[in-house]
């Protein structure tokens, strides 16, 4: 993985004839290096404790080489978001370094306990990489160019003050001395990092801020190992597994003795909830893993299907004493004297995150003691504790090498269970590393799923068209229940109320209440959790606005206040879009707002339908997320949301015989290129709070559309995903 | 049984029947062909197999014999292919993986129609990507190409209250 960039771009320069690149990086000749070799990319080099060669650590989360090449430490993971490269940023911003010399590493999660947890949390989930880790990342990166200058003048024997630093370069004014970070990083290091120190108003971001290409670019089109599937170790193993399909369901018996005649095959690894097969090839344990004849205790939910999951959520919401995640007011007092009442129901799937990389890990106990463990993961300290409580070996003797992500989504943080499977399974061969790679079958019907739900709505309207007054209902399985249930406060679960319990919507009477519902598929946090109730409300005050006769987002404003920053990025995308003015024959439009992950985001969606057929033309954008780190990353997960939450009008996992129906792409059908709809991004950065971006772009999507899908036809989509018939006149 | 690689004849020690996918992994050690679906439903595992791109994870091993084979580390070989670099310029990869199989697709297409459409892309490029950075590897394709892209996204708008980007 190592890459030498200038060696790059001359091999590259002499292929094409001409230097044709623009990194955004002041000259062409010189790119940013990239991910380093400890970033754990690099397999058959397993990076150990401390630092590399020559470098020297100046603050915890930088490494300066004597060359100068800066090497950022990061905590998060990378999963296509683009934190590696924002996070950087922000440190290479405040240590006033050559953006051209930065490359990144992965922190290591070892090193992390033994220095007791000093780079922060490794978890990287609701969209905060940036807005929860930029104040220590700023300082830090401020702290170390100090630090820099500080080394400098003591050797110069002259006055901190009197020197300055910027783009790498140490400059003492009155002398014209000068000197680099990479000459005085060794003595930087040796000093006290200074406690109070000034970061940069972002008004004068001159690295931050902008779109600065990916770090792991060139990599990522290089086909070099990065993927935790790519792991490639001395002697592995590799491993497939079978689990009971019915969620919760034991091992009770199994016969491999067919699987284990098979050619290749090393061994079968026995579980309580899953049978493995270890091979010299994956497809060999693959086909393997299909001889073998399991018996399965399937436990008490054989008979749980979708149909019976909804009537649990339908008597939940007919339950009385529900608890209330939202009381303003007296809701069912103003309903009973509302001049018009609008009543609906609207409901959603469950919903596999079907990341590109099947779920994956490797693991290796080594001959001393010691257990290493490659994978894919949102959370290296969740990773590095399964391993540990898995394995019995203390947490010091265990470490986590962080692979790049292929597609996280959600499903590879709080959920550590294929480290679990493939600890359990390595454990079985002392000193060989085992990778396991989950089928897509496996995955497909072994996930954490985007709950499945069933929501009721009842909206009073005065005379005048104002809403008075919303009563909603929601049932809706607990993804904290069962990830994370000390986070349930008082019977609710954030995740399932937000968008009514927090509605800034000025409605005067307002009543949310939760009835938790939890059947036994594993249900988890699916980007931008709670996203299906961006879709209930903002389709419900569709309805509203045409009961009240008004243009939806004049009925919208009419709810929002002045200040409201809401109603700020209303106002943008309305701009942008032209709100109102006229459009090509048979193409409609449809508007939501919401916010959520510290953004407030608001979408047009322009639309036409033929034949019962939704085509998404164009999509309008604009998020308020306080400042933009990455213009160029975060566009892109504005446009990467838009055709992922395009999906969700035909995706759906189902419930059969209490094992999920659906099995690989074929009857999961993620949307193709073919569907990918024109992105136009409107940022509006107001300052003053940090936002984030990888889920804020999910929440209108939906709703905007369908939306718009009534204006084109008169018919309202309630239910995911959409129907046969649904459309038909 | 003997295979032709990235130019290189080598031989291999598997059953007919194995799928070329996993040939080049775990055999050959080539892993930037990936696995996504097993099925030919995702083009994670797209190739070349004598110029036409061919989902390997579908692909017997057995039939491969006297085929030139070419993964997106051949592709690279002598320098670094057009396709490559019109993805690099055009930052199309989120995380990226997909876009082995999207790149060999998106070759195959130019090798067989040096200009293509909007339409001839959007017929021939079928691969999955859950990131959503169809959008970008359209763009990447028309450029590669060496072809202004008739319907490009729209560059971000900024609020004239909002930071200089």
């Amino acid at each position: 993985m190592k890459i030498d960039r200038r060696e790059f771009l001359k091999v590259s320069a002499a292929a094409s004839g001409a230097v044709a690149f623009e990194f955004v990086a002041p000259t062409a000749s010189a790119a940013p290096a990239g991910v380093t070799p400890r970033a754990g990319a690099e397999f058959t080099t397993p990076p150990g404790i401390g630092m590399t060669d020559d470098a020297h650590e100046v603050t915890h989360w930088l490494v300066i080489h004597p060359d100068d090449r800066v090497v950022i430490r990061i905590a998060r993971s990378e999963m296509g978001q683009g934190s590696l490269t924002g996070l950087s940023q922000l440190v290479a911003e405040d240590l006033d370094c050559d953006w051209n010399k930065v490359s990144a590493e992965f922190a290591s999660p070892n090193e992390h306990i033994q220095r007791k947890r000093i780079w922060g949390s490794m978890s990287t989930g609701g969209s905060a990489g940036v807005r929860t880790s930029q104040e220590y990342l700023r300082k830090s990166g401020a702290q170390a160019k100090a630090m820099l200058i500080s080394a400098a003048a003591t050797q110069w024997n002259v006055p901190a003050e009197e020197c300055t630093a910027s783009k790498g370069v140490i400059t003492h004014g009155k002398s014209k001395r000068r000197t680099t970070y990479g000459k005085v990083a060794a003595a930087a290091g040796k000093l006290e990092a200074p406690k109070d120190v000034k970061v940069k108003d972002p008004k004068d971001w001159t690295i931050a801020g902008k779109p600065m290409r990916r770090l792991e670019m060139p990599d990522k089109v290089l086909g070099k190992p990065m993927y935790g599937v790519d792991v490639e170790l001395p002697n592995m193993l590799k491993a497939s597994l079978v689990q009971c399909p019915v969620f919760l369901g034991k091992v009770k018996s199994v016969d491999s003795a067919e699987a284990e005649k098979m050619r290749g095959v090393k061994g079968i690894v026995k579980a309580d909830d899953f049978v493995a097969v270890v091979a010299d090839n994956w497809w060999r344990a693959n086909q393997a893993a299909k001889k073998l004849k399991i018996e399965w205790d399937e436990g008490q939910n054989g008979q749980v299907s979708t149909d019976t999951i909804f009537a649990s959520f339908r008597e939940g919401l007919e339950a009385n004493d529900l608890p209330a995640a939202r009381k303003i007011g007296d809701a069912p007092g103003a309903l009973a004297s509302a001049a018009k009442v609008v009543e609906a129901e609207y409901s959603s799937p469950y919903l596999n995150h079907a990341t590109m990389e099947p779920m994956t890990a490797t693991a290796w106990f080594k001959g001393d003691g010691t257990l290493e463990v490659w994978t894919s993961t949102q959370n290296a300290e969740a990773s590095i504790a399964t391993a540990s409580e898995t394995s019995g070996i203390p947490l010091e003797k265990c470490e986590v090498h962080k692979t790049m992500l292929g597609g996280g989504f959600g499903r590879r943080g709080a959920p550590q269970d294929y480290v679990k499977q493939a600890v359990i399974i390595a454990k079985q061969f002392p000193n060989v590393p085992v990778k396991l790679i989950w089928s897509r079958e496996e995955d497909m019907q072994h996930g954490f799923y985007r709950p499945a739900s069933l929501v009721k709505m009842k909206a009073g309207l005065d005379a005048q068209g104002n809403v008075v007054a919303m009563q909603t209902k929601i049932a809706c399985p607990s993804i904290l229940a069962l990830l994370r249930p000390e986070g349930i406060d008082k019977g609710i679960d954030f995740t399932a109320v937000r968008t009514f319990s927090d509605t800034t919507y000025t409605i005067p009477n307002q009543l949310v209440e939760y009835a938790m519902r939890n059947p036994h598929v594993p249900v988890g946090f699916w980007r931008a959790p709670g996203l299906q109730n961006s879709f209930y409300r903002e389709c419900f005050i569709d309805e509203l606005a045409v009961a009240a006769g008004k243009d939806p987002l004049e009925f919208r404003f009419a709810m929002l206040k002045p200040q409201d920053k809401n109603r700020l990025v209303l106002e943008a995308v309305a701009k942008a879009a032209k709100w109102g003015s006229p459009l090509p024959q048979g193409v409609h439009r449809g508007i939501a707002q919401s916010d959520g992950f510290g953004s407030f985001t608001a979408m047009v969606a322009e639309v036409s339908v033929n034949d019962a057929k939704i085509k998404v033309h164009k999509v309008y954008f604009a998020i308020d997320s306080g400042y933009v780190v990455n213009p160029d990353t975060c566009r892109a997960q504005a446009e990467g949301n838009v055709i992922f939450n395009l999906g969700q009008l035909y995706e759906a996992n189902t419930i059969k015989d209490g094992r999920v129906a659906e099995s690989n792409f074929h009857d999961f059908p993620l949307p193709r290129l073919a569907e990918m709809p024109m992105v136009e991004t409107i940022f509006v950065p107001t300052g003053g709070f940090w936002g984030g971006h990888g889920e804020p772009g999910a929440l209108n999507l939906v709703p905007a559309v369908l939306n718009a899908v009534y204006a084109a036809t008169g018919k309202r989509i309630r239910s995911l995903p959409m129907k046969e018939g649904d459309l038909k006149a | 049984m003997k295979l032709n690689v990235n130019g290189r004849v080598q031989s291999v020690d598997v059953e007919d029947e194995m799928p070329l996918l996993w040939v080049l992994r775990d055999e050959l050690k080539l892993a930037g062909t990936k696995y996504g679906c097993g099925i030919a439903q995702c083009g994670a595992c797209t190739v070349h197999v004598d110029g036409v791109a061919t989902r390997s994870c579908v692909t017997p091993v057995g039939s491969m014999a006297g085929k030139k084979i070419v993964t997106l580390e051949g592709m690279g070989a002598r320098g670094i292919s057009r396709v490559q670099k019109a993805w690099i310029e055009n930052d199309v990869p989120q995380c990226g993986y997909c876009q082995s199989g999207m790149m060999m697709a998106a070759a195959a297409l130019l090798a067989k129609n040096p200009k293509p459409t909007d339409a001839d892309i959007e017929a021939n490029v079928t691969n999955l990507c859950r990131c959503g950075t169809y959008g970008r590897v359209k763009k990447a394709i028309h450029a590669a190409a060496g072809q202004k892209v008739a319907n490009d996204m729209p560059a971000p708008t900024l609020a004239p209250n909002g930071q200089k980007i």
